[in-house]
């Protein structure tokens, strides 16, 4: 994983004008509906001053009437072009915010795992909602204000300027404290939005943990420590957002006060302007009226800054995201160091076509997708590792040191080793969820970095230690990724895992088995998740402890049923039980990072120490010698 | 309920009780329920809501005062030509001055006021939220899905947060100025003020079809973002299956869809604002045009003076301006109304395991072990349509260590679980030392009886954090002993951080077994009366499940013990065995007594034994 460079929240917040582009021309003709809009409302005083130094100072009725039309028409016309404006622009962001929310979504899901432990659930959450929709505020009015507010404060100065040039001018001065303002409170506003933007993810995190973790929180009683941790959370959150709420105090009244200073002094000056008859009584109700209209554009200008800034921290937040780029990416796409999301979406969708035709579930491995040329020929599923190093980032030392293990098209290998030895990590290299360090990796003599991820996958089946469920049907969490399963071939993996108990549940295979699988027992979502892993025929199979959560007897008739599957399948078992490891041909043992031995169970139950003390179950079964110390490895096995 | 909600797609799959959002004709119900929330929230904070309504009007009246004080300026204008004398105008100056820095003063202490108002109801909100959801069983949670459980306290909240930053100084500002600008309109000339008023009508018009819309509108954008974070938080809680069963391409087929329903509930919501706010706009400006004819008529007329005029359309701009604020408010609170409802329809669930209201307490531990008897008295239970338990009679005394074997799905963990009281029997009653589990609080259930559940999940936070989660509280050299004891401190203390080491999202730097082993640990930290062990070693390896076995036989004399396991090895240490079949007791025995009794469990061991080979 790359980290991204820095970048400041504007440069962030232009950047995300790319997704503007579609909206260009409606943004265009807002903006001109938008301004046209505002002259006219600023018109709307001009049209007094003339009623006030024509039609009454003549007393002339005749001259009120086309005046009161013309501002009301003027009215109307503000409004009309007010309601297209926002009607135009909801589509516009609207757009723009799903567009950016799937472009997310997508990316995130590109990212290898170890990104996604790298960074708190929560703090992806609060991005793909709250910040999205900071800016899509931003996006809709910002723009258009910042634009609309710069204009009416122009105008309405030349039309000071034009009325009475000092006066005018004076008063355009007055502004330019408004100015130093912005920018002292802009630069502390930056701060204290990031700050509560990042709290609010923590907060998030914690949300999210506590309700995944409800069931253990509860069996243990600690919801009011829960509780107490969610508010000190919360209060983090709370004092960033009482700063903010100050700081927009101080920076709102300095707003307020600069255009009422202006009108004070307008009004003293502007008496005496009309007493050297520089200006007409009408003209100084004008100039006032059009002052007040300033206050307007100015307010709007600190809105803008307030919420631009909340929007460009908030878009600097999300390409922290889209800057990543996947780790662990196809060979044929290169790595683009600016990627356009969208463009790699639609390459995507393009591509999805031509593997929809050819990939397959059906039976293996005649119609396995056939990708590059040179893995189109023999494909028997011989896996090699070949001196793989892994370390994880942060460990202090590597987990596999070189890993060197053959294994044999149709073979299976059981994995044995200490708890924590590195069985999963070894098994999660193979479908590039990780990429080794060093070292090779073959299926087929091709290095599977050089196959397609897609590819890769499909030949590829797992099962994880913990099942990893969704809250769908029984069907969706079997045949998950693979769209064309047919119901045959889900009860075939079903009946292959032992997990006839489905026909049980009230609606069979549509009966959805809840969040992780909770509405299922322990050894019934181990035998879905099996079902899933076996589904497609894999040519390489990965069962990472597939029957630690089956009794006996289950385990067994899975045993029975997996030799089956497993005759025209590499396999890798990670094993902890004697009764796993008979499902394997040969067996490995990793100890300190590399395949310590290999062989059949009893060879090395004959000849591996180390192993006889992970097997051996001789003080196990209720014999009385208890207190015989365990060979070291517990102990030893850091 | 029905069976499947309509708006479910297939996939989904059928459960039992949807629980989908409410129908619209409950709308006044909804809103009467989240004012009465509102209501509560804010009561506590009177003082400083009184303070801030104060502040906004004294803010108010200052803005007030500077046009008028204008108008009264420019009609001293052509005296000031004829005698010379700046006094009052000066006057009028200094006034204004006063008026303009009250005004910012106010402005400042009131958005400050606001920002600390919003954010003790939201913190208020947010807290009793989080403790609710704690407290709401976990059948509830079932049900409701973490997904949207995260919605109501992240995105939910968030809109109501909103309604404090934006709206609220709107809504008192604005209903201010309109009274007051009215009454001062009023008073300057009523004729006018009149003309300018008939604007109320086509508004309330407008704003009645606008309140009718905007909370449907409102209510689908909830549902819709609460959809997409729970999609949102599914995948990217198991994105490894993702990746690894190539479910991106069908993920985001789901994802597009689901994110487009929200884009267009936004967008419906948007649109009726584009209606609304412009109409308002309408009104106000039609007005100014009306007062411009008629008020320029009578002025002609000799029937009211300049200076009356101007200040009318002085005010007229914070009369409709007032408006528009209003609208904003309105359609910030019907988003957070539509919020609201939806918070306050999940702290009005009722939790169906509720707490007694008046609990009783334990008689003192007897034995010298600290256990206690448990009883299952005739229990019948199960989750959905089916019975898991039929009839379940059982009398564990203090002390004792019982194992619980069986095929899987037979109800070992659902045993477990009643006896936590995560769920309550539907039928009879379990007991703790002759109390009903009912009649215990919460706080005296924990501390008596613990559970270690088959899904070993560790918050993210350091592994002593998470080992302390069994006693908050705990000393280091507690974690330590405890981790000691079950054989976890090897691992744990090669960790660069060692025990303050970060265990990551979910626990995910450890290894599966080495999670396990912390969650073990917490057990043993707690050292209850009961302890309920389900399945906590089946992923360890033979010679660390040796060592936690030792640790267990350690603590476990006199304390009641229920272990669940697939490893008779575990049995071994049990004082007596019980083999659950489809939820039936079909045998029960010391474990010598069951192997020589030739039926289910001397099987089960026969072919234990056979695998150990
Ligand atoms: N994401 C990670 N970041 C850092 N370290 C990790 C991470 N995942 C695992 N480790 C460490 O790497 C080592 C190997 O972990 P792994 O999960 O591969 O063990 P394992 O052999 O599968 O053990 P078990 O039998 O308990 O499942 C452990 O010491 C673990 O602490
Ligand atoms: N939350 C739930 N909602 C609906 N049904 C459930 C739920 N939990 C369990 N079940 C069902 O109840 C039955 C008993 O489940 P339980 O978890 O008690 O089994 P178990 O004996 O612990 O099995 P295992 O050894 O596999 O863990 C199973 O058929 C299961 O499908
Ligand atoms: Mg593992
Ligand atoms: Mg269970």
């Amino acid at each position: 994983m790359q980290t991204p460079p820095p970048q400041t929240p504007a440069a962030a917040l232009w950047r995300m004008r790319e997704y503007m582009r579609p909206y260009y021309l409606t943004l265009a003709l807002m903006i001109t509906a938008a301004i046209v809009a505002v002259t006219a409302e600023t018109m709307i005083p001009l049209i007094t001053k003339s009623v006030i130094d024509g039609a009454i100072a003549h007393g002339s009725r005749r001259e009120l009437l086309p005046l009161g039309l013309a501002a009301t028409a003027l009215g109307a016309l503000q409004a009309g072009l007010n309601f297209y404006r926002r009607w135009s622009l909801a589509g516009a962001v609207n757009g723009m915010e799903k567009t950016i929310r799937g472009d997310l979504y997508h990316h995130l899901q590109q990212l290898d795992p170890g990104f996604h432990d790298s960074w708190q659930s929560g703090q992806l959450l609060s991005r793909a909602t709250n910040d999205l929709s900071t800016i899509r505020r931003f996006a809709g009015f910002g723009t258009v204000f910042f634009i609309t507010s710069t204009w009416t404060f122009l105008l309405i100065v030349a039309l000071l300027i034009d009325m009475n040039w000092w006066l005018g001018l004076l008063t355009g001065c007055l502004f330019a404290p408004v100015g130093v303002l912005c920018l002292r409170f802009e630069k502390k506003y930056r701060v204290l939005s990031r700050q509560y933007q990042d709290q609010t993810g923590d907060l998030a995190t914690y949300v999210e943990e506590a309700a995944a973790g409800i069931r253990v929180l509860k069996s243990l009683g600690r919801r009011d420590e829960a509780a107490a941790r969610h508010l000190g959370l919360s209060r983090l959150v709370y004092r960033s957002q009482v700063g903010k709420a100050r700081l927009r105090g101080t920076f709102w009244a300095g707003l307020d006060l600069a255009p009422n200073a202006a009108i004070g002094l307008l009004l003293l000056l502007g008496a005496l302007a009309v007493s050297w008859h520089q200006l007409t009584l009408g003209g100084l109700v004008a100039f006032v009226t059009l002052t007040l209209l300033l206050i307007w554009p100015i307010e709007a200008m600190g809105f803008i800054i307030a919420t631009g800034q909340e929007a460009a921290t908030a878009a600097q937040r999300i390409y922290e995201i889209f800057d990543t780029a996947p780790a662990i990416t196809d060979p044929d796409v290169p790595e683009d160091p600016q990627p356009s999301i969208t463009a790699a979406r639609a390459r995507k969708a393009a591509g999805k076509k031509t593997q929809a035709s050819t990939g397959s579930i059906a039976g293996r491995p005649a119609t396995a997708p056939p990708a590059s040329p040179a893995a189109a020929t023999a494909r028997t599923g011989h896996l090699r590792f070949d001196a793989v190093t892994f370390s994880y980032p942060q460990a202090p030392e590597p987990v596999l040191r070189g890993i060197t293990l053959d294994l044999a098209p149709g073979e299976t290998v059981a994995l044995v080793g200490a708890t924590g030895s590195g069985k999963s990590t070894l098994l999660q290299l193979v479908p590039r969820l990780a990429d080794a360090a060093s070292g090779l990796i073959t299926l087929d003599g091709a290095d599977i970095r050089d196959l397609p991820l897609p590819e890769l996958r499909a030949r590829v089946g797992c099962a994880f230690e913990d099942p990893t469920l969704f809250s769908a049907s029984v069907r969706e969490n079997v045949s998950f990724g693979v769209r064309d399963a047919t119901e045959a071939d889900v009860l075939a993996a079903l009946q292959a895992a032992q997990a006839e108990f489905v026909a049980d549940l009230p609606w069979g295979l549509d009966t959805r088995i809840g969040e992780q699988g909770m509405a299922l027992s322990g050894g019934q979502r181990q035998r879905v998740a099996l079902a899933r892993a076996i589904l497609a025929r894999p040519e390489v199979l990965l069962l990472d402890d597939p029957l630690s959560a089956l009794d006996v007897h289950t385990e067994a008739k899975v045993t029975a049923a997996l030799a089956d599957v497993m005759a025209d399948s590499t396999a890798l078992v990670v094993a902890h039980r004697p009764s796993t490891v008979l499902l394997a041909d040969r067996v490995a043992l990793l100890a300190d990072g590399v395949i310590a031995a290999i062989g059949t169970h009893h060879e090395l139950l004959a000849t591996q120490a180390r192993y006889r003390a992970l097997m051996s179950a001789d003080d196990l079964g209720g014999s009385d010698d208890d207190g015989r110390n365990a060979p070291g490895l517990a102990g030893a096995r850091t | 309920m029905t069976q499947a909600s309509p708006t479910a797609p297939a996939w989904r799959g059928i459960a039992a009780e949807e629980a989908e959002e409410i129908s619209g004709k409950l709308g006044t119900l909804l809103r009467r329920r989240s004012r009465r929330l509102l209501n509560d929230l804010l009561r506590p904070n009177r003082k400083l809501a009184v303070t801030v309504f104060l502040l906004i009007v004294v803010a108010q009246f200052a803005a007030l005062v500077g046009p008028w004080l204008v108008g009264v300026g420019i009609d001293r204008i052509p005296q000031l030509e004829t005698t010379h004398n700046a006094g009052p105008m000066a006057l009028i100056i200094v006034a204004f001055a006063v008026a303009v820095i009250a005004q910012a003063w106010a402005t400042r202490a009131y958005i400050a006021g606001i920002g600390r108002l919003g954010g003790r109801v939201v913190i208020e909100l947010r807290r009793r939220l989080f403790a609710h959801f704690q407290v709401l069983p976990v059948a509830f949670h079932e049900r409701y899905t973490s997904g949207r459980v995260i919605s109501r306290q992240v995105s939910d909240i968030d809109s109501i947060s909103d309604l404090f930053d934006e709206g609220l100084a709107a809504l008192v500002s604005s209903l201010l100025s309109l009274v007051l600008v009215g009454g001062g309109m009023l008073l300057l000339d009523w004729q006018l003020a009149l003309v300018v008023m008939a604007g109320f009508i086509p508004l309330t018009w407008l704003s009645a079809w606008f309140r009718r819309e905007s909370a449907v509108a409102y209510r689908r954008t909830r549902e819709t973002i609460a959809q997409v974070i729970v999609q949102f938080v599914e995948t990217f809680g198991g994105i490894r299956a993702v990746q690894a069963f190539r479910r991106e391409d069908r993920n985001e087929e789901i994802f597009d869809a689901l994110n487009q329903a929200n884009a267009d509930a936004n967008l419906r919501s948007q649109r009726l604002l584009a209606i609304f706010f412009p109409g308002v706009t309408l009104v106000g400006n039609l007005a100014i045009g009306a007062v411009l004819l008629y008020g320029g008529d009578r002025v002609i007329d000799h029937q009211m003076k300049i200076g009356v005029l101007v200040t009318f359309l002085l005010y007229l701009q914070r009369f409709f301006d007032p408006l528009i604020d209003l609208s904003q408010f309105y359609s910030s609170f019907q988003s957070a109304g539509a919020a609201l409802e939806k918070i306050s329809g999940v702290l009005d669930e009722a939790p169906s395991v509720p707490e007694p209201e008046h609990p009783r307490a334990l008689p003192a531990v007897p034995g010298e072990g600290g256990g206690r008897e448990v009883r299952f008295d005739q229990v019948r239970f199960g989750y959905r349509k089916t019975t898991v338990l039929p009839d379940l009679r059982l009398t564990i005394p203090a002390g004792q260590t019982l194992a619980l074997v069986g095929a899987t799905g037979a109800g070992k963990t659902t045993i477990a679980r009643l006896l936590a009281r995560l769920y309550d029997p539907l039928e009879g009653s379990v007991r703790l030392d002759d109390t009903d589990l009912r009649e215990l609080s919460e706080k005296t259930l924990r501390h008596e009886v613990v559970l270690i559940t088959q899904e070993n999940f560790l918050f993210s936070g350091s592994i002593a954090d998470n080992i302390e989660l069994g006693k908050p509280g705990a000393s280091r050299e507690e974690v330590v002993a405890a981790a000691t004891a079950i054989g976890a401190h090897g691992f744990i203390s090669a960790l660069p951080g060692g025990y303050d080491e970060d265990v990551g999202k979910a626990g995910g730097r450890l290894s599966a077994g080495q999670r396990q082993l912390i969650s073990f640990a917490r057990a043993f930290l707690a050292a209850p009366a009961v302890l309920v062990l389900d399945e906590a070693t089946s992923l360890l390896d033979i010679p660390s499940e040796r060592l936690v076995q030792e640790a267990l036989t350690r603590i476990l004399t006199g304390r009641t013990a229920v272990i669940i396991a697939h490893r008779l090895s575990t049995v071994a240490i049990a004082d007596r065995v019980l083999v659950l079949e489809r939820g039936q007791i079909i045998e029960d025995g010391t474990p010598a007594e069951l192997l020589a009794s030739e039926g289910e469990y001397s099987a089960l061991h026969a072919s234990w034994q056979e695998s150990l080979a």
